[in-house]
């Protein structure tokens, strides 16, 4: 006999978004109401299913009567909010932005395995990036292909954690974390060993599909052939949650 | 519309002429073009010398040594507007990838170690290459940029025909990084 469903307490809110009357759950974000309804919000390192990071401000909106600027993806949802997604002030961050993350990393695009299937290329496009008006950095980072099925790419990483936190949270493993500061992060699998050493992972792929980037890929892709599929994460994070 | 020409002088510095592949590409396109525009430079005609005044500057690839530098000086003298074309000048693409060495380690990598027979560094009659690649927009300033690799001739079309006409195109929806 399946249990009775615990009466529920979440409220329901009412709310703006771009002048536009919206319901929502008060245990919401910004990003899933927007989500839900529709209204593009740019993010890298927000994904429904993981946990909440805010760490890339690609999600930055405007409160009506706040100065400062908030993140959709770690901001809840609040009786008579009034929330602008897409003014001139945040379209020039969310530009700076993007340009800032291909100035930070070695992103060659035309021969990059993830070229027209990439969220940092495609939010590039949707920004209005044509080009980066800061100095490159032009870094030097390895390519680590000791594993047998997949490889990583520092240099089109752009730090979002969609791994460490997958791996972690819906896999189990927590093969990933992340070593270093500011701009010398990096991600490196068990304590920086080659992640084909590693004796946590178990080649799921999970981290794979999530990453955003070219960063994490299958071998034997070749230029624009490694397409993700990210719609297992809602169901095995529901799953999870359930449990 | 009536029947407004304008100069054009191209240039190809640090790339596989790729972009000028592209410009090929606009197919019977060029017939209505030629009828707008004056090619007066570049490796599709004969001349030397970049005239001294030019209503279109279009340059493909990345500035990788002091020739590309000298080209790139030169354009942005000469010419009322400058377009950066495809990436390889819109963002250094692959020429940039040595960027992530020293320069000495790649002329030993590509003249010595990878070389059997009489391994040697050339100097004479070859253009110094430079430190650090650059895009275009790092050594002069660019008026308008159309990335892709190379950007589709539907994107070059639409950039001149807009330009023709007298308006500031905008190529974002035809193109991008990578394209
Ligand atoms: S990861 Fe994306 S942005 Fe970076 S080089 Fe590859 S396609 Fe371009
Ligand atoms: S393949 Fe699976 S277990 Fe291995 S690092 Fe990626 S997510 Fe973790
Ligand atoms: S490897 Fe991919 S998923 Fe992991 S932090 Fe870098 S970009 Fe994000």
């Amino acid at each position: 006999m399946p249990l009775p469903t615990p009466q529920s307490s979440v409220r329901v809110v009412t709310m703006k978004v771009n002048g536009l009357d919206l319901s929502a759950r008060e245990d919401e974000t910004i990003i899933e109401v927007c989500r839900e309804n529709q209204i593009p919000i740019p993010s890298l390192c927000y994904l429904d299913g993981l946990s909440i990071l805010g760490g890339c401000r690609l999600c930055l909106v405007e409160l009506e009567g706040q100065n400062r600027l908030f993140a959709a993806c770690s901001t809840r949802v609040a009786e008579g909010m009034r929330v602008v997604t897409n003014s001139e002030r945040l379209r020039h961050y969310r530009r700076t932005i993007v340009e800032l993350l291909f100035a930070e990393r070695n992103h060659v695009c035309s021969v990059c395995v993830s070229n027209g299937h990439c969220e940092l290329q495609n939010l590039a496009q949707g920004c209005g990036v044509n080009h980066v008006r800061m100095p490159y950095r032009y870094p030097h980072y390895e390519v680590d292909s000791s594993h047998e099925m997949f490889r990583v790419d520092h240099n089109r990483c752009v730090l979002c954690t969609r791994c460490v936190r997958v791996c972690d949270e819906i896999e189990g493993a927590h093969t990933w974390d992340v070593m270093g500061r500011g701009s010398d992060c990096q991600v490196i699998t068990d304590l920086a060993r080659p992640w084909g050493d590693s004796n946590t992972c178990t080649s799921c792929g999970k981290c794979v599909q999530v990453c955003p980037t070219g960063a994490l890929v299958k071998q034997g892709t070749s230029a624009g052939e490694m397409v993700k599929d990210q719609s297992f994460l809602p169901i095995l994070a529901r799953r999870r949650h359930l449990r | 519309m009536g029947n407004p020409r304008i100069t054009v002088a191209t240039a190809w510095l640090d790339g596989c002429s790729g972009c000028h592949m592209s410009f090929l590409d606009m197919d019977e396109r060029l017939i209505e073009l030629a009828s707008h525009i004056d090619i007066v430079h570049g490796p599709l005609v004969d001349t030397k010398e970049l005239p001294a005044q030019v209503d279109l500057g279009i340059l493909e690839g990345s500035v990788s040594n002091d020739h590309d530098l000298a080209t790139a000086k030169a354009f942005r003298k000469h010419c009322k507007q400058l377009i950066s074309l495809g990436d390889c000048a819109v963002n250094g693409n692959v020429p940039a990838m040595r960027n992530a060495f020293k320069l000495d380690a790649v002329i030993e990598r590509a003249y010595r170690e990878n070389v059997d027979l009489n391994p040697q560094i050339p100097v004479d009659g070859v253009p110094r290459l430079r430190e650090v690649v650059l895009p275009l927009h790092g050594v002069v300033e660019v008026d308008l940029f159309v990335p892709g690799c190379p950007p589709p001739a539907d994107a070059i079309y639409y950039v001149l025909s807009e330009l023709i006409a007298g308006r500031t195109p905008d190529p974002n929806q035809l193109t991008r990084f990578g394209a």
